[in-house]
């Protein structure tokens, strides 16, 4: 398949390397093939939505990319970097990845500044006070500076998401990785989470998404890939996509959700 | 009918017994929390020695433990563990064996209050960048150590019973004393039984119920 990409919001020249290469790569669970020969390239301030039907290996591709996934062949590289095995290499490009969760994944035993700050903190060796004002200008941001001193489970599904976000931006990621950030959330609070992140790709931040709002992938995306068993079936800008699909697949997807 | 009592130092045997246990609690908890940080570490050899240790210590009666400590390590091997008196080692070697046997339950424990912390926590922890240490130290474990608060109180109970062992090798705690007044005070046995019983009761109802306060004070909110 093509890797070139294909949207309007690339800015790469020719000197910087790809936000995000994959080459080859390959995963299995066990004998089941998840991902299949991946090949793709996402240039610096590119926002990419992945969609696809369930079990696609859409989120495993989103994993893989910060290596929680591991994959059993190929390459991936994060900013020119091969991703590292294991280790100190590893977690210092982690660092660099902003990660937002479907379950938000906020630290139940921490408020929500002391999730905010320690990333910063621990990791960059920022000092507690330089963190805690990033933090509240973040928490600001998002919305939710007067949820700091709670806690994850006193917020709402949407809060506690807003806060995921602010957490992964606190350690200024050069790339953010949402994994279905909004599937877990009651439809009212949907919105805000998709607004936070429409702000984020408007301000040129490199961006994979997965998800199933196609509303944020016409309105935001500059490129839509489209998965299915593993593999990268359609890759092209959001308007080609939902105007013109080109595998029967993708049609049959679209389908699915846009007539319901 | 409680003359007696006053010819022996009742208060002071049990005051033995705090300290065997306090200082047996401290170390378990220290050695326990290693042993189970091993045993889901990512490194084999660790995890092999964890689950080896584990396996190993907890099925030997804790009597052999203790008696290995003053036949083994000190007769054997002249290890007294910087004691200048006898009493001073036998102090020093039953604590030694209380921390090897009690940190393998404290080990698993604290093994099944990890199970109980989402994956999704480790998971966003190792995306900020934190190394294994790290995630198992600010995030882990802590939230782990909060669901455990119950179950390693009745660790903790049940060592301080278990300092009666260290009787057999010669260390002055309370059930050392109650065996010397047994045999001399025979005609109140059951007095002296009681005595001894509600001794214990007294030290470790309370921590039970403390720490039960404690437990559901400390759950974390999911």
């Amino acid at each position: 398949m093509s890797t070139e990409a294909s949207g309007s919001g690339g800015a790469s020249t020719a000197t910087t390397p790809p936000m995000i290469k994959a080459t080859a790569a390959d995963k299995y669970f066990g004998d089941l093939h998840v991902l299949k020969d991946i090949n793709l390239e996402v240039p610096r301030g590119q926002v990419v939505v992945v969609l696809g039907p369930s079990g696609s290996g859409k989120s495993t591709l989103c994993r893989a990319i910060n290596r929680l996934e591991p994959i059993n062949s190929g390459t991936i590289e994060v900013d020119g970097e091969p991703l590292p095995a294991e280790g100190k290499a590893l977690a210092a490009l982690r660092a660099d990845v902003g990660m937002v969760f479907q379950q938000f994944n906020l630290f139940s035993h921490k408020s929500i500044i002391e999730n905010v700050t320690l990333g910063p903190v621990k990791v960059r060796r920022v000092s507690q006070s330089e963190a805690r004002t990033t933090a509240m200008e973040l928490l600001e941001r998002v919305g939710i500076a007067d949820q700091a001193e709670k806690y994850p489970a006193q917020l709402s599904g949407g809060q506690q998401q807003r806060a995921a976000i602010a957490r992964a931006l606190a350690m200024k990621p050069k790339v953010m990785l949402f994994d279905e950030p909004t599937s877990a959330l009651d439809p009212e609070m949907v919105q805000e989470v998709l607004d936070t992140m429409t702000s984020l790709a408007d301000e040129g931040m490199t961006m994979v998404v997965v998800t199933h709002e196609m509303g944020f992938a016409r309105r935001a995306a500059h490129r839509v890939l489209f998965m299915a068993d593993g593999e990268v079936v359609e890759d092209s800008t959001p308007q080609d996509f939902f105007s013109n699909p080109k595998t029967d697949r993708a049609k049959d997807f679209l389908g699915k959700i846009l007539t319901h | 009918m409680f003359d007696f009592l006053t010819e022996y130092d009742i208060l002071g045997a049990f005051w033995v017994t705090v300290q065997l246990t306090v200082y047996s609690a401290i170390g378990s908890l220290i050695w326990g929390t290693i042993l189970a940080g091993m045993r889901v570490s990512p490194v084999p050899v660790m995890r092999a020695f964890g689950t080896a240790y584990v396996n190993i210590v907890r099925n030997i009666p804790l009597t052999l433990v203790i008696i290995a400590m003053s036949l083994g390590l000190y007769q054997t091997l002249n290890v007294a563990l910087g004691g200048n008196t006898i009493t001073a080692t036998n102090f020093r070697l039953a604590i030694l064996g209380f921390v090897l046997y009690t940190s393998t339950f404290v080990c698993e424990s604290l093994r099944s209050g990890i199970n109980t912390v989402p994956v999704g926590q480790a998971e966003a922890a190792r995306a900020l960048g934190l190394g294994f240490g790290q995630v198992l130290r600010m995030i882990v474990l802590p939230q782990a150590f909060r669901s455990v608060i119950g179950p390693l109180t009745s660790v903790l109970i049940a060592l301080t019973k278990n300092t009666t062992v260290a009787s057999t090798i010669g260390v002055a705690e309370a059930s050392l004393l109650m065996s010397e007044m047994t045999e001399n005070e025979s005609d109140v046995i059951g007095l002296v039984f009681m005595i001894f019983a509600m001794g214990f009761v007294i030290l470790t109802l309370p921590v039970g119920l403390l720490l039960g306060r404690v437990a559901k004070k400390a759950a974390v909110k999911r």
